[in-house]
């Protein structure tokens, strides 16, 4: 942001960089992840009272069933996804230190995708019987 | 980061209190925000009692009677009076809207009327806000017929119910009650366009007769420029005219979407 000693015009400030022309694909992943988590929230549960107060070999044999592994497998994926985005505006709202922002951003992918990865391998390992 | 705490030399102190207009039976109390840009204070809330009974019913009328009656050096923008220029937005008991459509009976619950500028905004004087940004950024959205085929003899016709859909968007004043209402325009109001220049986007992109409703959208589709928009819905709130910039927002983001999926 230039200060108000500026010379440069109001329009062109505002014009700046120009439109990104992105952004759409986001908000609409943020609203599909929304609705697979509404859908996928009553059987995650039902799931994870059906797993309280069960062994390892309890809870393995139960994630070897395929529609259960996929169910949290789904859930997963719209849940941390959703995660990325919606933190991610959190940090394009608030940081207004460009580094400082990609920074930030960098570091909640890296975050995301690291817990993404280490469910989805939670939940194969133990539906595969490992 | 984002400052959530106002900056030192805007942070309000102390304040004067005028004495009540000698020979009023009623008076209503107005707390109004002042600041002088040549006296290098920082800005104050004073204290002025208006003569209910020889001043007009709105918060404009009782600033124009301060104005006339107490302190003459009391500034603020107004214009027609009556809710079509768009002038005196300011914000009343917490509530960004227009002074002149606003009754002093309707706030403060009998107690002081608070007026203060539109939050948010550069303060040239007073309740005069420095709306330079604002302005750039319904020039931004270019709002005027833009078209490619030759400009027909008599003119460009539009159907009844094309033109309908114009209605609740054509109508805003430009007050900037709304976008000074908008917590996103406050964090981002370099990058954000805020509610009524994306009104007026959404307006012209409505309009069938324009031929760059593509080259608009385009124009907007960006992270900050239309996507900070989280539907907080202040600017419906706040808007004097009763429209619904939100649901216009909501309409952009929906062509967004159709026109890639």
């Amino acid at each position: 942001m230039s200060g108000p000693s500026s010379m440069r015009t109001p329009l062109e400030r505002v014009r700046g960089l120009g439109s990104a022309h992105t952004g759409t694909s986001d908000f609409w992943r943020q609203r599909l992840t929304a609705v697979a988590m509404t859908l996928l929230i009553v059987p995650v549960i039902v799931v994870v009272i059906m797993l309280i107060g069960r062994n390892h070999a309890g809870a393995a044999q139960m994630l070897g069933s395929i529609p259960i592994a996929i169910i949290l497998l789904l859930f997963i994926v719209a849940s941390t996804w959703h995660m990325k985005i919606g933190m991610q505006v959190v940090f394009e709202d608030y940081i207004h230190n460009e580094k400082l922002k990609i920074a930030c951003v960098m570091a909640n992918n890296f975050f995301c995708v690291a817990v993404a990865l280490a469910s989805i391998y939670a939940i194969l390992k133990l539906s595969s019987g490992v | 980061m984002v400052e959530f705490a106002l900056p030192k030399n805007s942070k309000i102190s102390g304040g004067k209190t005028w004495p009540k207009p000698t020979g009023a039976t009623e008076t209503r109390e107005f707390r109004v925000y002042r600041w002088n840009p040549d006296d290098g204070k920082n800005p104050s809330v004073d204290t002025y009692y208006v003569d209910t009974h020889d001043c007009g019913p709105m918060v404009l009328d009782g600033l124009i009677w301060i104005k006339n009656h107490i302190d003459p050096t009391l500034t603020f923008r107004r214009s027609c009076r009556e809710g079509v220029c768009g002038s005196c937005a300011m914000n009343i008991d917490g509530q960004n809207t227009l002074a002149c459509t606003k009754s002093m009976h309707d706030v403060g619950a009998g107690g002081a009327v608070k007026v203060n500028p539109l939050p948010h905004q550069p303060v040239v004087k007073d309740l005069v806000p420095d709306l330079t940004n604002f302005y750039a950024q319904y020039a931004s959205i270019e709002p005027w017929l833009k078209t490619t085929t030759p400009t027909p003899q008599k003119e460009w016709r539009q159907s009844h119910e094309d033109r309908e859909k114009l209605d609740g968007l054509y109508e805003c004043i430009l007050c900037a009650c709304c976008s000074t209402s908008c917590p996103s325009y406050w964090w981002n109001s370099e990058r954000f366009l805020g509610p009524a220049a994306l009104l007026q986007a959404t307006r012209w992109v409505t309009d069938s007769r324009d031929e760059a409703t593509g080259e608009r959208l385009d124009n907007l589709e960006d992270p900050f420029r239309l996507y900070r928009c989280h539907t907080i819905m202040n600017c419906a709130k706040a808007c004097p005219k009763g429209l619904n910039p939100s649901e216009a927002i909501a309409e952009l983001k929906f062509k967004m979407v159709e026109r890639q999926i």
